[in-house]
């Protein structure tokens, strides 16, 4: 047991051991934590960090796009920073940023359990990330790498860049993405606190289950895949080499039946984070906790059955694209029964205007956006004519970047006084989301407009008709990175001097909002038995500081 | 699952480091973790299980006569060998929760030795197919069996039982350390958990090759 220790300041009397940041100042207390918490901080700080990169990426291809001829870089560089970007924002980025960053800090409070199931694992997930971060970030500096972050044979197996360690590192990510998963799903299973039943865990951790659900069972198939087409490659298997008898549309729908699902691993996790940020901040409980919950799982199943519309032009007949286009629409109906209940659930609510919450209204225009251009182009007739065009690229930046980008963003600020014990500026993040939200908006919707005049993805240059959009895309980019910037700065002024959050800011009576700011290492000192659940508004004052209704075993 | 346990428990060797209060909440959620985890490596296999299925459709006639090819006896013998040793795991699961630690080991001991039969098996499989020009992707020269089909029956072949002798040379590392574990009293009637999910682990190399066996050596 940790001794007991006095009330750090006036302000938090709930405050008996030291907080996790306090506990251990030397680099390898941090390198060598078995503590979810801190876990949770390294992995955020390697995924903003790919979130960088990535971004530095993007911005580069936006200004090379400028002008319909050269600008500064040429073919062979432009293919290989579009692949760049996506391998660095999909692998590094948004499969593992709100899984692994904010469910490692939060699901373990959430449930009223002291650590994940397997600490040690954890850490070992950490490293694994960076293993495989270090072999990806290699290949772009040792050859680069043009296949697309898709590795479609059979160019992957004879472009002359650096597939080889690529595709080992995918891998190594994909392991670091199953052990996650696989520790949540047992930390949820085993260690809810009593009180804790299925149906009274936050929303969040509902998503982190279906998240990880997914992550277990697809990712070893990418796995498998990846190192096929490195067998190919060095070895010459011709698994997927034409000349030598294979077929390259069956590592088309190995990849897809991991892919699809993959972006339920992005989107999902933000789903769980606005589905708490719209209760907080309304003051309301959902509007049908279950439909949200359901949900979720809905999608993670039907997730797996909707991989062939990537592949409506790969020679797949028309039963098969019908089939996998109304599976595809189910996405549609589960994804829509969370918008109406989201919506519904601002309702008659005390609605405080946040940072987070102007984030949630960003996620929901996007996400409705993008979603009903995806209904749109699974239907295969109009698929075709867009498919490998930028209304493609619009549609799953919308769907998929916007919804991760902006529930990132949402908790990071729902949950940044939590974690660091301070408070941001709201001045500052109303400006940013703004800028983050407008800045994204431009940067795509020209996409899709684009697309839809014939501009082919994946392309350098383009005729010169094209040429308003893209300038207005690149505009729009700059805004979004000028948004993220600031964000960066105002929350790092407020990890050194924001004022003091104090255990429960935002009225919220979800879980984690009961325990200190930032919590103790332990998360709590005897294990809660809550009586009241995640979402109980209606008694007494929801106002700041009234969420504390722990109850000791 | 995680309640209020200050109820003393039995003097655990490992001690209780994680985040759980008692040991039965722990061992459930190793159960629970090893079944996550083995529910994940069959969807590894079942990539190379859908591309076996797609090539089967579309190179039938190959994939039979290639299959003809391979030594049914070998085979064979190897599933048989592996129940066995499957067995074997079970047994000493038994024997260790009853209390019987020295046949435990002994049992866990028979294990190694089937698990290194198979392997010596398929070695010896291996050797020959190399002899004949069997060799995996643009590597294949049989003359016996021209052609993409056979080509890519042996690609697969090779790709599927390597993966599957990797996982048997994991789970004899794993089904050692249990030997130890057992010998070392680590492992007792007590405390029968580590060596459970071990031996759940070499039963999927089991399963693993059960389904391996019909695909390439009997259809």
């Amino acid at each position: 047991m940790i001794p007991d220790h006095p009330a750090a300041a006036p302000a938090e009397p709930v405050v008996h051991e030291i907080d996790f940041w306090r506990d251990g100042r030397t680099v390898g207390s941090w390198l060598l934590t078995k503590d979810h918490k801190r876990i949770g901080i390294m992995f955020l700080a390697g995924v903003t960090l790919a979130l960088l990169v990535g971004g530095v990426f993007a911005l580069i291809l936006r200004l090379e796009l400028l002008t319909p001829d050269r600008t500064f870089i040429g073919p062979n560089a432009f293919n290989q920073l579009f692949t760049h970007h996506g391998v660095v924002m999909i692998f590094l980025f948004m499969i593992p940023a709100i899984p692994a960053g904010f469910g490692n800090f939060f699901v373990p409070i959430m449930i009223g359990a002291r650590d994940v199931a397997f600490p040690r694992l954890n850490l070992a997930s950490f490293y694994v990330y960076v293993a495989g971060a270090i072999l990806l970030l290699a290949t772009l500096l040792i050859g680069g790498l043009d296949t697309g972050w898709t590795f479609y044979t059979p160019y992957s197996t004879t472009s002359y860049s650096t597939v080889a360690l690529a595709v080992v590192g995918v891998f190594v990510v994909g392991v670091s993405s199953i052990l996650t998963g696989l520790n949540f799903i047992v930390t949820i299973h085993t260690l809810r606190a009593e009180g804790v039943t299925w149906h009274r865990m936050p929303l969040f951790v509902w998503a982190i289950y279906a998240t990880s659900i997914i992550q277990v069972l697809a990712t070893p198939v990418l796995g498998m895949s990846v190192l096929l087409v490195g067998a190919d490659r060095v070895l010459h298997w011709g698994l997927f080499e034409p000349a030598l008898g294979g077929d390259p549309v069956l590592f088309q729908h190995l990849f897809w039946f991991y892919s699809h699902p993959a972006v339920y691993i992005m989107i999902l996790p933000a789903m769980g984070v606005v589905s708490e940020v719209v209760s907080s901040f309304s003051h309301n409980p959902p509007i049908s906790y279950r439909a949200i919950a359901y949900s979720s799982l809905g999608i993670a199943f039907i997730g797996f059955l909707t991989w062939g519309h990537h592949m409506f032009v790969s020679g797949m007949s028309v039963f098969d694209a019908g089939a996998f286009g109304i599976l595809s629409m189910f996405v549609a109906i589960f994804s829509a029964v969370k918008v109406f209940t989201w919506t519904a659930t601002l309702y008659r609510g005390r609605i405080a205007v946040t940072t987070p919450l102007l984030y949630f209204f960003g996620f929901t225009f996007l996400f409705v956006f993008g979603g009903m251009s995806g209904v749109a182009l699974a239907t295969a007739s109009l698929d075709i004519p867009w498919h490998d065009t930028y209304f493609v690229v619009a549609h799953f930046h919308f769907i998929m970047v916007g919804g991760t980008l902006t529930g990132f963003l949402a908790a990071l600020h729902y949950w940044f006084p939590k974690v660091t014990g301070r408070m941001y500026s709201e001045r500052w993040g109303l400006v940013s989301s703004m800028l983050v939200t407008l800045g994204f908006f431009f940067t795509f919707m020209p996409q899709f407009l684009l697309g839809n005049a014939g501009m082919p993805r994946r392309y350098w240059s383009y005729p010169a008709h094209y040429q308003w959009m893209n300038v207005l895309s690149t505009a729009g980019a700059s805004v979004l990175a000028l948004g993220l910037l600031i964000t960066f700065g105002y929350l790092t002024a407020a990890v050194l001097r924001g004022r003091r959050a104090g255990p429960n800011p935002w009225g919220s009576r979800s879980y984690e909002w009961r325990v200190p700011s930032p919590p103790p290492t332990h998360n709590f000192e005897t294990l809660p038995r809550w009586r009241k659940g995640p979402y109980d508004y209606h008694y007494g004052n929801g106002g700041a500081g009234n969420g504390d209704d722990r109850q000791h075993a | 699952m995680a309640t209020t346990a200050s109820t003393p428990e039995p003097a655990a060797p490992h001690g209780l480091a994680g985040p759980y209060h008692s040991v039965p909440a722990r061992d459930n959620a190793l159960h629970l973790g090893v079944w996550v985890f083995l529910g994940s490596e069959t969807l590894l296999f079942a990539a190379l299980f859908a591309l076996y299925a797609g090539y089967r459709a579309g190179y039938g006639a190959d994939f039979h006569t290639a299959a003809h090819h391979n030594e049914m006896w070998i085979g064979s013998l190897n599933t048989l060998v592996l129940i066995v040793s499957s067995f074997f795991v079970a047994w000493a699961v038994h024997l260790v929760r009853t209390g019987r630690p020295r046949p435990a080991v002994w049992s866990l001991a028979a294990t190694i030795l089937l698990g290194l039969t198979f392997l010596g098996l398929k070695t010896l499989e291996y050797t020959h197919h190399f002899a004949e020009g069997i060799k995996p992707g643009a590597a294949y020269a049989n003359e016996a069996l021209p052609g993409p089909g056979p080509r890519m029956f042996f690609t697969l072949y090779y790709a599927m039982t390597g993966l599957h002798a990797l996982h048997v040379i994991a789970g004899l590392i794993v089904i050692a350390c249990m030997l130890i574990g057992v010998r070392r009293l680590r492992i007792n009637a007590a405390r029968p958990t580590l060596l459970e999910i071990g031996g759940l682990y070499w039963h999927l190399v089991d399963i693993v090759w059960i389904f391996l066996w019909p695909l390439l050596y009997l259809t």
